[in-house]
């Protein structure tokens, strides 16, 4: 499966914040289009999974018969997840009490996530993050943390792109590109563009 | 890029605020009583839950004041699921949603289906860290509420009736009026301002954007999934399911079938296909049989 890159971007749209991810490429003037079904996944070159409820987004996918094609299509192209998108991705959770959550994640991304790890909503906040390499400049990127999960373990083959306090939260192995903040709430494309060169 | 989210005058709370509201859209939020339902809800695929010790139906059966739930339940409701939890304060209690804050619900409704405490004001909500929801009927009404800091919107509806006429009548004259504001001239704006009765500056921004500012939810008499359709097609980005789902026959799979709805709202086959064996829905009462004294919407200012 190698995707000619005049196709859109996808964007996982079962449930979510997927219309500003929609607003963050077309201002990059790069076409998108919604996937919800499994046939859809042929007409994209890349997939976002956006933030959203990841118990939410476990049940959906199950119930569209997503589960299978999204693997396979990982394995081959371009996937970001933003928040509970990478949870998504993730290889397991860490949380305290996962068997009544109902969250099964996809796997494909080789570290372990705690979810609302900060706490509540009244926790969410905005920190300036340090880009490595992604984009390579020196400016700070406004990295918007609502309810977000924290990565407590990776894998060797996954590269850490940016930190704060202490646990990576923009992560790359390969073709994925794992953020557990949200750069689509900011008017910052950076890392839209850094994923639009992944392939 | 649309001008709201790169506006270097939206401040960093509030941009917190309307970002969860931005992560709940296209889901659907229920009402539950209790941990045993929120953890249902939770299963079936809610992307929140309203934590509130009766369901409107119930509230407009034993009458009485309406209050904001004991802290102790929303505590419990707080402990057994991960989602986010949200609950009802009184119209202009502020005092009620200090406590709610406190508590760390992560949204608070300013709510018509409670007793309302003031008459004449809402909740200065920029006040507080925690996002608020606010009902609406029209779209004066929605523009007031994010001024005074609310960072979603649903439409009314009427609550508790499981009836969805109301809910309809609503988002049509929201978004009809949305849709005449921009095809308004820049001059014209501020008698249309004037005319709405709705901050100026509010006004421009969903002229210019074509849709209100921030999200935009449904409330009040959803009880199937193709309701939750109907509300989903006329510009709903999300639903609230009140009484329709524990005030039916067979809450899990009903709200596992509204879920569903509202992610696939414009495909009919998948309509079908989640509608089936649903056991009975509500009974619900007609709004169009209710004295004006029963009805919830008109609480509001």
């Amino acid at each position: 499966m190698n995707a000619p890159t005049g196709m859109p971007v996808g964007l996982l749209a079962l449930q979510g914040d997927y219309e500003r991810h929609e607003a963050s490429f077309r201002a990059l003037g790069c076409a998108t289009a919604r996937v919800r079904r499994p046939g859809e996944l042929a007409r994209v070159r890349s997939l976002v999974i956006p933030g959203g409820e990841s118990t939410t987004l476990t049940r959906l996918i199950d119930l569209a018969g997503l589960r299978g094609p999204l693997l396979e299509f990982a394995r081959e192209l371009p996937v970001m997840g933003t928040c509970a998108g990478l949870i998504m991705l993730a290889r397991e959770l860490a949380d305290e009490a996962v068997a009544i959550h109902g969250v099964r994640t996809l796997g494909v991304l080789d570290c372990a996530v705690r979810r609302n790890a900060y706490g509540r909503q009244v926790d969410s906040f905005t920190a300036p993050v340090a880009l490595q390499d992604a984009a390579a400049s020196p400016q700070p990127f406004p990295a918007v943390f609502i309810r977000a999960p924290r990565i407590v373990s990776w894998g060797r083959d996954v590269e850490i792109l940016a930190e704060h306090g202490g646990s990576p939260v923009a992560v790359r192995q390969g073709r994925l590109l794992g953020l557990t903040f949200h750069p689509e709430l900011t008017g910052d494309l950076r890392l839209h563009r850094l994923f639009l060169g992944m392939g | 890029m649309e001008t709201f989210w790169t506006d270097p005058r939206i401040d960093e709370p509030f941009r917190h605020k309307v970002g969860l509201a931005e992560m709940l859209k296209g889901g659907v939020i229920m009402d539950v009583t209790n941990a045993e339902q929120a953890k249902i809800a939770q299963e079936a695929g809610a992307v929140a839950v309203m934590a509130l010790e009766r369901i409107p139906s119930d509230i407009r059966k034993t009458g009485g004041i309406a209050r904001m739930s004991q802290p102790a339940m929303i505590k419990a409701i707080q402990d057994a699921v991960s989602i986010p939890v949200m609950a009802k304060v009184r119209i202009g209690h502020f005092a009620e949603a200090q406590i709610l804050q406190v508590l760390g619900v992560d949204f608070i409704d300013e709510s018509e289906v409670l007793t309302p405490a003031d008459n004449a004001n809402h909740i200065h909500k920029h006040d507080f860290k925690v996002p608020f929801v606010c009902g609406c009927r029209n779209l004066g009404e929605a523009l007031r509420r994010i001024g005074e800091g609310a960072a979603m919107i649903r439409t009314k509806g009427e609550a508790g009736s499981g009836d969805v006429v109301e809910a309809v009548t609503h988002m049509r004259e929201v978004m009809t009026q949305i849709r005449r504001l921009t095809t308004l001239r820049e001059d014209e704006l501020m008698a249309e301002a004037k005319n709405l009765g709705a901050p100026y500056h509010l006004v421009v921004a969903t002229a210019r954007l074509g849709k209100l500012p921030v999200p935009n939810f449904a409330a009040g008499g959803i009880a199937t999934p193709a309701d939750a359709a109907l509300m989903r097609q006329l510009g709903a980005e999300t639903v609230f399911v009140g009484s329709g789902i524990f005030a039916s026959e067979d809450p899990a799979p009903r709200a596992r079938a509204i879920v569903q709805a509202s992610t696939h709202f414009d495909d009919p086959q998948v309509l079908l296909e989640v509608s089936m064996d649903l056991g009975e829905p509500m009974r619900g009462r007609a709004v169009n049989e209710m004295q004006e004294s029963e009805k919830l919407a008109g609480r509001g200012w």
